[in-house]
């Protein structure tokens, strides 16, 4: 256990803590709308990262899950007449929906270099949308509704809020065992070296394919949660060029790859969309400081806060240690680069 | 219905000609730079606005007004390369770079917005409603002019790629950064005029656009999607393909318009799907399926 | 665990370019064979024919009695053939440790897969470097790492291309060694080298390449003053390095 596992590890929980709590703390039902759109893009935002994180595969198609679950859950609800509690039923079943969309969308796009990919999520969105406006199953362009249960207006958010949380949460676990596990040290392998990895024995297909899957399911059924919150299916809303933006400025801005960089990403931004929106009736604002804010992390923090701020954590307290150190007498720092610091051993026994 | 048909394939073939126009800017600046711009859509919109600016409050004529807004998206285009990209390095620069332009079109639509609200606009001049009388049917003039436009920029194009020393220096730059370096070219300076290159052809695309259809700031998406599309389906880097799939789409388009004009985009999109499963690097790709 | 390795006839051509032209070579079990010829003979083309990041135009690769040719890499991989590149290729965001548990492996549980990368760590001495990320390592130690994750999977031939390249003289002689107490543990090894004194002192057996031919094989002695070899290298002697 590194310190900074420990550091994140007890972040999250003291997170989880406050999580628990704050609808009962701060019962203003705009603070819990936040709320639950927030936690709706904590899961999003982790479950993006389970799979481009990871792979370095970029998707910017990830609303076609998104939508995906979304429709689902619409579409069940109004004809499946089912009572307002008995529609989180619907969750995971639009999650499923989602995943099993993922797998022929997989096959067709995981077969290119890294940059097609990215496109082609592109042009998947782009179908995904125009089949939800056309189709009539979907509501056509004008959409659907989603039925509302009435319960009482004050505390109206609550539910919504958590089994929002319970997927937030449930997410980052996930996040964080796939980065402990086998799994995810292939997913990082086909990063950083996809040929050299499957020339050593990772399957890269279905490894990619694997996460795209999980990533997908996840995202599916934040898109239901949030459409029911919603209470409108809208092909515009739902798929919504500047929710994948979002979601990839969040991972991006906390740390791709990293299990809390798109937790925090997503706390710190969301919110502040949100805000943004409110205060501004233009659309416009926060698209132009999205889009500046996305640069600045691009050109300047381009591993994100998290990993950035843990290595200037370290600069500082290897500063220290050299100022500690007598005048003359160079610090003792583990130094990766040195030659010298080879200690071999005898060959391994076993040499079968 | 022959005669429909007839002329949905003319107005395919023609209206692809503005369209081959914009990929090729987005298929060169891929080629040679490893950069896939998807602010290219939304730089076609600010052409088309450029354009109705011209038009409108300075009573410039839309095609002598290219003589401004060529240049202007040029230096445009040079500027964002300068800025925003010429610094990004490493293993993932082709994602970071696109991610980058993503942001940079986001800037500009907000901006776009800001200045002229979501009101859809359109341009017009004399020769944007008429037509002429060919083979029984009526070809819109718009749509000449703009594969007039179109031939005579890829000519033009072709020319300094393959008649200048600068041309030269993009095609070394293309094919091997690093001996082109060694041999003396400023790659940064080739890049950013590249780049310029790229940018500028949609100041002539924004105009024939926003001639054919009226458009909003939103109307970028539908622009890059299509693009981007055209470009992938051709297989990245190649000028000539990009010009094929360009009339593709546009043929498709048009004769699917004849019966069921909501889905007719969509087939296009589902043929690129179709071609990519079979071969994942477009129909005239060069390159290797994976490399890093 | 041991094998033969070996190319009977393999021609390949890019595009105009014949970069190999009937190759055959044999690299015998238990032996140490080296592979030298001047730059662009087409060694790596052959260690990439062998391997199955190329397929060959004709001939064919045996390993053993059993034919591999055209076996793409992850099978070569798996029947017991592993190799290294020239430009060293590990995963720079992931530990050194991590890099060594990325192959794949049968019958061993995940905690004798992490003592078994450790123990070769260990052997050859960057083990101090277990929890480095991968990218921080200097281009020597990369080597070694490269090495180690090859063996991982208890290869038994290895193909090392250029391990001795752009390294200091200590870390060439250590890599030596460490060659040298694997073959004495049975493996057999193939490698591509342009250090003479390297391959000379190392190995068993020499076969020289030149425009894509064998041009001469046998002892390091023999193909040594063999007047060919010294033709293909210009006629120069070659006791410096490239």
């Amino acid at each position: 256990m590194t310190k900074q596992t420990v550091a994140q590890g007890s972040g999250l929980l003291l997170l989880l803590a406050v999580a628990a709590v704050f609808p009962l703390v701060f019962t203003n039902p705009t603070a819990t709308n936040f709320a639950v759109v927030t936690l709706v893009f904590v899961a999003v935002a982790s479950a993006w990262n389970i799979f481009s994180g990871f792979s370095g595969y970029l998707s910017l198609g990830h609303a076609v899950f998104y939508g995906t679950g979304a429709y689902f859950l619409t579409v069940a609800a109004n004809d499946w007449k089912l009572s307002a509690g008995a529609i989180f039923w619907l969750v995971p079943l639009a999650g499923l929906a989602a995943a099993v969309i993922a797998v022929p969308l997989g096959l067709v796009a995981l077969r290119v270099r890294r940059h097609t990919f990215v496109v082609i999520t592109i042009a998947f969105f782009f179908i995904a949308q125009l089949s939800a406006s056309n189709l009539s199953v979907t509501g056509g362009s004008s959409g659907m509704l989603v039925p509302q249960p009435n319960w009482a207006g004050a505390t109206f958010n609550n539910p919504f809020y958590y089994v929002a949380l319970v997927i937030a949460v449930a997410t980052i676990v996930l996040a964080w065992l796939v980065r402990r596990s086998r799994f995810g040290l292939q997913l990082r392998a086909i990063r950083d070296d996809e040929d050299r990895a499957a020339g050593l024995g990772v399957r890269a297909m279905p490894v990619k394919l694997a996460a795209l899957v999980l990533s997908a399911f996840i995202t599916g059924m934040a898109g239901a949660v949030w459409v029911y919150f919603t209470g409108e299916a809208v092909p515009q809303f739902v798929f919504d060029p500047l929710f994948d933006l979002a979601i990839v400025l969040m991972a991006f801005f906390g740390g791709l790859g990293t299990v809390a960089g798109p937790v925090l990403g997503a706390l710190v931004l969301q919110p502040a969309q949100l805000w943004l929106n409110l205060e501004e009736t233009n659309s416009y604002s926060s698209e132009i400081l999205f889009g500046a804010l996305f640069l600045v992390v691009i050109l300047f923090l381009p591993r994100g806060v998290l990993p950035t701020g843990a290595e200037y954590l370290s600069k500082a307290q290897a500063w220290i240690r050299r100022r500690r150190a007598a005048p003359g007498e160079t610090a003792r720092e583990p130094a990766a680069g040195a030659d010298d610091a080879i200690t071999p051993t005898s060959a391994p026994g076993g040499a079968a | 219905m022959g005669t429909e048909i007839a002329h949905a394939i003319a107005d395919g073939i023609l209206g692809g000609g503005v369209y081959a126009l914009m990929a090729a800017g987005l298929t060169l600046v891929f080629g040679v730079l490893d950069i896939i711009n998807v602010a290219q859509g939304i730089l076609v919109v600010l052409g088309a606005y450029l354009s109705y600016v011209l038009s409108v409050h300075l009573h410039i004529d839309l095609l002598v007004g290219l003589l401004i807004t060529v240049p202007a998206m040029f230096v445009i285009g040079v500027g964002i390369y300068w800025l925003f990209i010429r610094t990004l390095r490493g293993a993932e620069r082709t994602s970071m770079t696109l991610l980058a332009c993503f942001a940079v079109a986001l800037i500009i639509e907000g901006v776009l917005y800001r200045e002229f609200g979501s009101n859809y606009v359109s341009l017009n001049a004399w020769y944007v409603n008429q037509s002429v009388h060919i083979f029984g049917f009526y070809l819109a003039d718009i749509y000449l002019i703009g594969f007039g436009l179109a031939v005579a920029a890829v000519v033009v194009l072709y020319l300094i790629l393959y008649r200048t020393t600068f041309g030269r220096a993009v095609r070394a730059t293309m094919q091997n950064q690093t001996a082109a370096r060694l041999i003396g070219i400023d790659v940064n300076r080739v890049a950013a005029l590249t780049f310029g290159i790229g940018v500028a052809v949609t100041a002539i695309g924004g105009m024939v656009y926003g001639s054919i259809t009226s458009f909003t700031p939103n109307s970028g998406y539908d622009l890059i999607s299509r693009l981007l599309a055209i470009v992938i389906l051709a297989g990245m880097g190649s000028i000539g393909g990009a010009l094929a799939a360009a009339v593709f789409m546009t043929t498709i388009e048009a004769l699917v318009d004849i019966w069921q004009p909501d889905w007719s985009i969509v087939v296009f999109y589902l043929a690129m799907v179709i071609v990519l499963t079979f071969r994942p690097q477009g129909l005239f790709g060069r390159h290797a399926v994976r490399a890093q | 665990m041991t094998a033969t390795l070996r190319t009977e006839g393999i021609s390949k051509s890019f595009g105009g370019v014949q970069a190999l032209d009937d190759c055959s070579l044999t690299a015998p079990a238990g032996k140490i064979s080296a592979l030298i010829g001047p730059n662009g003979s087409g060694k790596t083309t052959l260690f990439n024919v062998m391997t199955g990041y190329e397929k060959a135009d004709s001939g064919q690769v045996f390993l053993g009695d059993g034919r591999i040719t055209g076996a793409p890499p992850p099978r070569v991989y798996a029947l017991g053939v592993g190799r290294t590149f020239q430009l060293t290729r590990i995963f720079p965001r992931l530990t050194v440790l991590e890099n060594m548990l990325v192959p794949a492996q049968r019958g061993r549980s995940a905690r004798q897969h992490r003592e078994h990368a450790m123990d070769l760590l260990a052997f050859t001495g960057i083990a101090g470097h277990a929890a480095a990320l991968a990218g921080t390592l200097s281009y020597g130690q990369r080597k070694l790492l490269e090495l180690s994750y090859v063996l991982v999977a208890d290869p038994a031939v290895v193909l090392l291309d250029e391990p001795a390249g752009g390294v200091n003289p200590t870390l060439v002689q250590h890599i030596a060694e460490r060659i040298g107490e694997l073959n004495k543990a049975g493996r057999t090894f193939l490698i591509v080298e342009h250090n003479m004194d390297f391959v000379m002192s190392l190995c068993h057996q020499v076969t020289v390449l030149d425009s894509g031919t064998v041009v001469a094989s046998g002892p390091p002695e023999q193909v040594r003053s063999d007047p060919r070899v010294l033709d293909a290298y210009l006629g120069v002697g070659t006791d410096g390095d490239d």
